[in-house]
């Protein structure tokens, strides 16, 4: 089995980030940028099927800038076989990475292609449903343990209310959850030997999809910041305050 | 201006989102319509025809939408989909399931979480954990949005009924079965409903601890959260996640008990309305954010607020 896995190079997940003063964005002067944490689990469970035998080879792709080979390069270091670059510097929206996802399945013809369920950038958790609908898979979204029959997957989703087992006909897309694995740290070797593997870069703007933005941002604005409160020496007297000065018990 | 809302329900009951989510299509204006699916759902619509405002309700009662999955549900969809402006669902899991399919069929885009509506055309959102928030515009024929339901208040129930329409469209769903589902028992409230929320990080220190978070809570009527830490350390479930990638909660009263406050976990408690943190740790980040802080051992303070509640 061939495994596709997407994968996003994103602002580090601990970095608070600026909005920029003339609203027009995000201050990314000098951001520590890394591998988006689900793409990361999407990898390493992609590169588990491998070792356990279920899959015969690990593709990761990243659609963004030159840049994005960084990334490219930690999902190789973990484990991933080889990597395709669909280079561009536009901002592309879910759809449209949906799209180009789409060709490189029709090309490639895995059976399985796993995704992150979102990207902690831009928050949308789109992609990987929008993929199943292009091509005609079954979805398995928010995944938090998944397993390989013959012509099936079995996956567990983690849903608001609990967990839902469900069994997709393969080919499938599925995207995951925080819970599905714990991925590895590289170690120097596979860091080392990821240097020497290929990585096919390519144009997004070559597969003749039109990739325009059709959402415009007006403008992106720092969120009203919570005044700081204050501290309370007991338990009683914040009990107190809770019923006297909040009034919310 | 013609909105469509695709309820979501247990069976049984209208979930509390789906309100939230009519609010949110109001606003667009128009005369709004309600889907909803499943099988044998009489008790659901029954409560849906009461919703104030809304039109004509749509009805898909079907043994091919029982499980309500995104294949065959947005198939359904995408034949209603011409007479609408706006489609929106709940940005909760069965609504970040299902809409962003429709979307890709439809070749249109999708906004997710949209807290605020400006014109019908005209939404905010927020980006990078809620650290930022994106004013955003379109225009499609058919708008599609999640809708974070803290944002929007609950629709009230009235006398009127809304008008009726049984849906006859069949979509089998020959991709994915539903195999179990293994849903939470509890008594208490729902996390994104709950007046007051209480919640605790990986300072509880063990599952078992939870205990005492749950007596707290169990005297508040309120319910109980948990920090990411505190999930992936198995002490919590993970439907009791609040954060960036789990639930959004804005409760009157949040108390965060032995969270540090990770800016993913503020992403989802932060519009709370007041908020307390119980924390060894007087460094913590949990409060900078907090009206009210503690700097105690949770251990010690956790049933002496027990018993003075």
């Amino acid at each position: 089995m061939k495994i596709l896995v997407a994968v996003k190079r994103v602002v580090d997940a601990n970095i608070k980030v600026r909005v920029l003063s003339d609203e027009t964005g995000i201050d990314m002067n000098d951001t520590k940028m890394a591998l988006n944490p689900f793409c990361e689990i999407a990898v390493e469970e992609a590169i588990r099927l491998k070792e356990s035998g279920s899959a015969s080879e690990v593709i990761v792709v990243s659609i963004g800038p030159e840049k994005s080979q960084e990334q490219l390069r930690t999902a190789l270091a973990l484990g991933a076989d080889r990597a395709i670059l669909l280079q561009t510097d536009q901002v592309i929206e879910p759809l449209s990475v949906a799209k180009l996802l789409a060709k490189l399945v029709q090309e490639e013809q895995p059976e399985l292609v796993i995704l992150g369920k979102q990207s902690i950038d831009s928050d949308n958790n789109q992609t990987a449903q929008m993929l199943a609908a292009l091509t005609g898979r079954p979805q398995g979204t928010f995944i938090s343990q998944l397993s390989v029959d013959n012509s099936a997957i079995h996956i567990t989703r983690e849903v608001d209310n609990g967990l839902q087992k469900l069994s997709l006909q393969l080919p499938a897309v599925v995207s995951v959850d925080l819970r599905l694995n714990e991925p590895r740290f590289a170690s120097l070797p596979s860091i080392m030997k990821a240097k020497r593997k290929p990585i096919d870069r390519r144009s997004a703007e070559s597969f003749g999809i039109d990739l325009s933005p059709r959402i415009k941002h007006l403008k992106i604005t720092t969120p009203a910041e919570r005044k700081s409160g204050q501290l309370v020496a007991s338990v009683a007297e914040l009990v107190g305050k809770l019923k006297l000065e909040a009034e919310v018990i | 201006m013609r909105p469509l809302v695709i309820a979501e329900h247990q069976q049984q009951t209208l979930d509390a989102a789906t309100l939230s989510t009519v609010t949110a299509a109001q606003q667009i204006g128009g005369k709004v319509d309600l889907l909803i699916c499943g099988e044998n759902i009489s008790s659901v619509v029954d409560q849906a025809a009461k919703i104030e405002g809304i039109y004509q309700l749509l009805v898909a009662d079907h043994v091919c939408y029982k499980d309500q999955l995104a294949e065959n549900t947005s198939k359904l969809l995408l034949t209603l989909s011409e007479n609408y402006t706006h489609i929106f669902a709940a940005a909760t899991t069965q609504g970040k399931n299902l809409l962003p399919r429709l979307a890709a069929l439809l070749d249109v885009p999708q906004l997710s979480e949209i807290i605020q509506i400006i014109d019908a055309n005209t939404f905010v959102r927020p980006i990078y954990a809620g650290n930022a928030l994106a004013t955003v515009q379109l225009e499609e024929a058919t708008i599609l949005a999640t809708v974070r339901s803290t944002a929007f208040d609950a629709v009230p129930f009235c006398d009127d009924q809304a008008v009726i329409v049984y849906l006859d469209d069949v979509h089998e769903n020959d991709l994915s079965r539903f195999i179990a589902e293994d849903l939470s028992q509890s008594d208490r409230p729902e996390l994104g409903a709950a007046r007051i929320v209480v919640s605790g990080g990986r300072g509880m220190g063990s599952g078992d601890n939870f205990s005492l978070l749950n007596n707290v809570a169990d005297k508040l009527g309120a319910a109980v959260g948990a920090s990411r830490a505190a999930v992936d350390a198995g002490f919590a479930a993970n439907d009791m996640q609040v954060g960036q990638t789990g639930k959004i909660v804005a409760p009157e009263l949040y108390i965060a008990v032995g969270i540090s406050g990770a800016i993913q976990h503020l992403a989802g408690m932060k519009d709370s309305k007041v908020i307390v943190a119980i924390n060894q740790d007087a460094d913590a980040p949990i409060f900078q954010v907090a009206d009210y802080g503690l700097v105690s051992d949770l251990f010690e303070s956790l049933p002496q607020l027990e018993q003075l509640l």
